[in-house]
């Protein structure tokens, strides 16, 4: 007999190319306003000292912010609480000025720029602003990477029975990888899981493994984001919590593995 | 206490890194305290410190459908894969379950770093642009390295790279399990691989963490560490109706973060305490049932002397038998933590505690009982301790199958 991948959510953070946050978009998603893509904005992350704010690079603050967007609404505090990152690039200017300096004749890059440089620099710096002491698992699927941090969140939820906050956050590199890598700005999504229904749960989701197609979006523009951004693969989930609507949803995984999300309103 | 965890068998593991490759050579290595760590003359590399290299991995050739995946990490990768009939195992697992039933979870810091670190010294001159050879997808991006070995087998299960810097491929046992237990999988290969590269060179000499000598784990004098390379597989099932006697199980993991520091850890090892108590409470386990602990033990001041508290605090003054293995290995980073899993099996195995190389006085400030030779003794159950920047923290506990009681086993 397998577990059942069955969770609630009881909170969303979402930043990104025309989504400003999860209340805003929720419209947006259900076709009642247009989505018009526009820059990515990032909140400044008030947990973090005001040195560390000004000297955070984009996943820092992209993350924190999603995470307490999805935090808040759950009614929790942040301490104490199992977290996965899957992180589909890093931080790829800090990648771009290490790559560029040792291939100069300096190659003395600093230590601030090294230890930024592990994929899970942004984990460590949220474990450090949010005082949070519990495990983190730190993930890279490339274009997979949500369908993949969805599972390993689900796994915590079933398996540990714990409540567990998912994070996904795609940052750009600049040029000359970004020719390579184009992802052109800073997406992502936190979703805030829990093994039992409360007052804060706003949708049940059971999730299995499939071959069928992918669900994609009507609208043009919502399509295009949803193919340019590996975060926003989880974008029809958003879509069919927004719809408050009984509705089983395919997500991209990896090639013709993907993830099948029956959803449910609560 | 009862334990919360559902044991898994090992049913196969490898190791290559610059001590061997494969088991017995990496046996026979530590048995004979082989010293493996070398001047480092990687590349057009230039700082005064040793290197754990494993020998030929340049010509390692990729398969012919697979040339795009084509770094030293993927190289090395195929080459650890392909030691003690490890891929023949991954390969009868799959007949047995089902290519879509069986998961890769593989731990890298480094992944392809070193393709691009090249591709940067040859950009077009007058654009900046990288090379048309150059694969980001394939070779830098920090999935790479599963990408490769999912495809390898050919394999359409569950796939991810943990990369939580030198915790990496300790933790992923613990994706792994979650994900056996919860049946969307019936078998997983976990591995760790880093490779050498300038990123890993430069960065810890950034920080005066390079040692200038061979590691000197625990030592008064320890000041740095040594980079290894490695890749080191392990392929997980479900415990089955009969275990061979000698089989090895993963007991219990614990795991947490520091929250204090990117690239210091908690001065008084707070996080890791704390993984390895929840490790002993996952498998049931006191500290007195701990026979031998495979150490984190860069040889870096600060983590020695973290850790050190950390394990006072759990196991009290009189501690197990300790040893890190980095004295041979030298720090293999992301594969370190599968590294040493397969050491701790193997001295299930063949009853044996490696000794710590490198170190001549232990630093009488660290009370472990730290291991200076090499012991036969039979041990029942062994812990392994990874950490990492970020305040990364992952404790496992490996025993001998004769000596769990398979009642605790529940089978799903």
């Amino acid at each position: 007999m397998a577990i059942e991948l069955n969770a609630y959510i009881e909170g969303i953070g979402l930043l990104g190319p025309g989504f400003t946050d999860w209340p805003s978009s929720r419209a947006i998603l259900c076709g009642l306003q247009p989505y018009q893509p526009s820059k990515t904005v990032i909140p400044a992350p008030e947990l973090l000292p005001a040195a560390e704010r000004r000297r955070a690079s984009d996943i820092v603050k992209l993350t924190l912010a999603t995470s307490l967007e999805a935090i808040a609404a759950a009614g929790l505090q942040q301490e104490n609480l199992p977290s996965v990152f899957s992180f589909s690039n890093g931080d790829g200017i800090n990648c771009h000025s290490i790559c560029e300096m040792l291939a100069s004749d300096d190659r003395q890059i600093s230590p601030t720029r090294f230890h930024n440089s592990v994929h899970n620099a942004a984990a460590g710096y949220w474990s450090i602003a949010t005082k949070n002491m519990a495990t983190s698992s730190v993930l890279c699927a490339f274009d997979a990477s949500f369908g993949a941090g969805l599972l390993d969140a689900l796994t915590q939820v079933v398996v540990d029975k714990t409540r567990c906050i998912l994070m996904a956050s795609d940052t750009p590199y600049p040029e000359p990888i970004f020719s390579k890598r184009p992802i052109s700005d800073n997406c992502g999504i936190a979703l805030m899981f829990t093994p039992q229904a409360d007052s804060k749960a706003i949708a049940r989701i059971k999730v299995s493994i499939t071959n069928d197609e992918a669900d994609q979006f009507d609208d043009t523009g919502l399509e295009a984001l949803r193919i340019a951004f590996p975060a926003a693969r989880g974008l029809p989930l958003l879509q069919a919590i927004a719809q408050q609507n009984n509705r089983r949803v395919v997500l991209d995984y990896l090639d013709n593995t993907r993830l099948a999300i029956e959803v449910s309103p609560c | 206490m009862k334990p919360t965890f559902n044991p898994l068998f090992i049913s196969h593991f490898t190791a290559t890194s610059c001590i061997g490759q494969g088991l017995q050579q990496t046996l026979d290595a530590l048995r004979q305290g082989k010293q493996a760590l070398k001047p480092c003359d990687f590349e057009t590399v230039d700082l005064n410190t040793l290197i754990g290299e494993v020998a030929g991995v340049d010509a390692v050739k990729m398969p012919a459908d697979m040339a795009d995946y084509n770094c030293r990490n993927n190289r090395l990768a195929k080459l650890g894969l392909e030691q003690d009939g490890f891929n023949d195992a991954v390969n009868m697992a799959a007949e047995k379950y089902g290519r879509d039933r069986v998961g890769v979870f593989i731990g890298t810091s480094t992944s392809g770093i070193f393709e691009t670190e090249l591709a940067f010294r040859h950009r077009e001159p007058v654009t900046g642009a990288l090379s048309a050879d150059f694969i980001y997808s394939k070779t830098q991006n920090t999935y790479s390295v599963a990408d490769f070995t999912r495809q390898y087998f050919k394999l359409t299960g569950p796939a991810v790279v943990v990369s939580s810097a030198c915790s990496s491929s300790a933790k992923v046992f613990s994706v792994a399990r979650r994900m056996l237990e919860t049946g969307l999988i019936d078998a997983a290969v976990v591995g760790g691989i880093d490779t050498l590269c300038l990123t890993t060179l430069y960065g810890f000499n950034s920080l005066d963490l390079l040692s200038t000598q061979a590691c000197r784990p625990y030592d008064t004098a320890r000041d740095g560490i040594s980079i290894g390379e490695a890749a080191a597989f392990a392929l997980l099932e479900k415990v089955p109706a009969s275990l061979p006697a000698n089989g090895v199980l993963l007991l219990g993991i614990g795991e947490s973060s520091d929250a204090y520091h990117m690239s210091s850890p908690h001065p008084e090892g707070l996080g890791a305490r704390i993984a390895m108590q929840q490790a002993l409470q996952s498998a049931g386990l006191t500290p007195s049932d701990i026979d031998y602990i495979n150490l984190h033990g860069t040889a870096t001041p600060s983590n020695d002397a973290a850790e050190a508290k950390a394990v006072t605090a759990v196991f009290g003054s009189n501690t197990p038998p300790c040893s890190s293995s980095k004295g041979a290995t030298g720090h293999t980073l992301g594969a370190a933590g599968a590294v040493e899993a397969v050491i701790c099996a193997l001295a299930l195995q063949h009853g044996f505690i490696p000794a710590g190389l490198n170190t001549s006085e232990i630093d009488p400030l660290l009370n472990l009982n730290y291991q200076l030779k090499n012991s036969n003794q039979s041990l029942n159950r062994v812990m392994s301790n990874s950490f990492g920047f970020g305040g990364t923290n992952c404790s496992l506990i490996f025993g001998l199958a004769q000596n769990e009681r398979h009642g605790s086993w529940q089978s799903n």
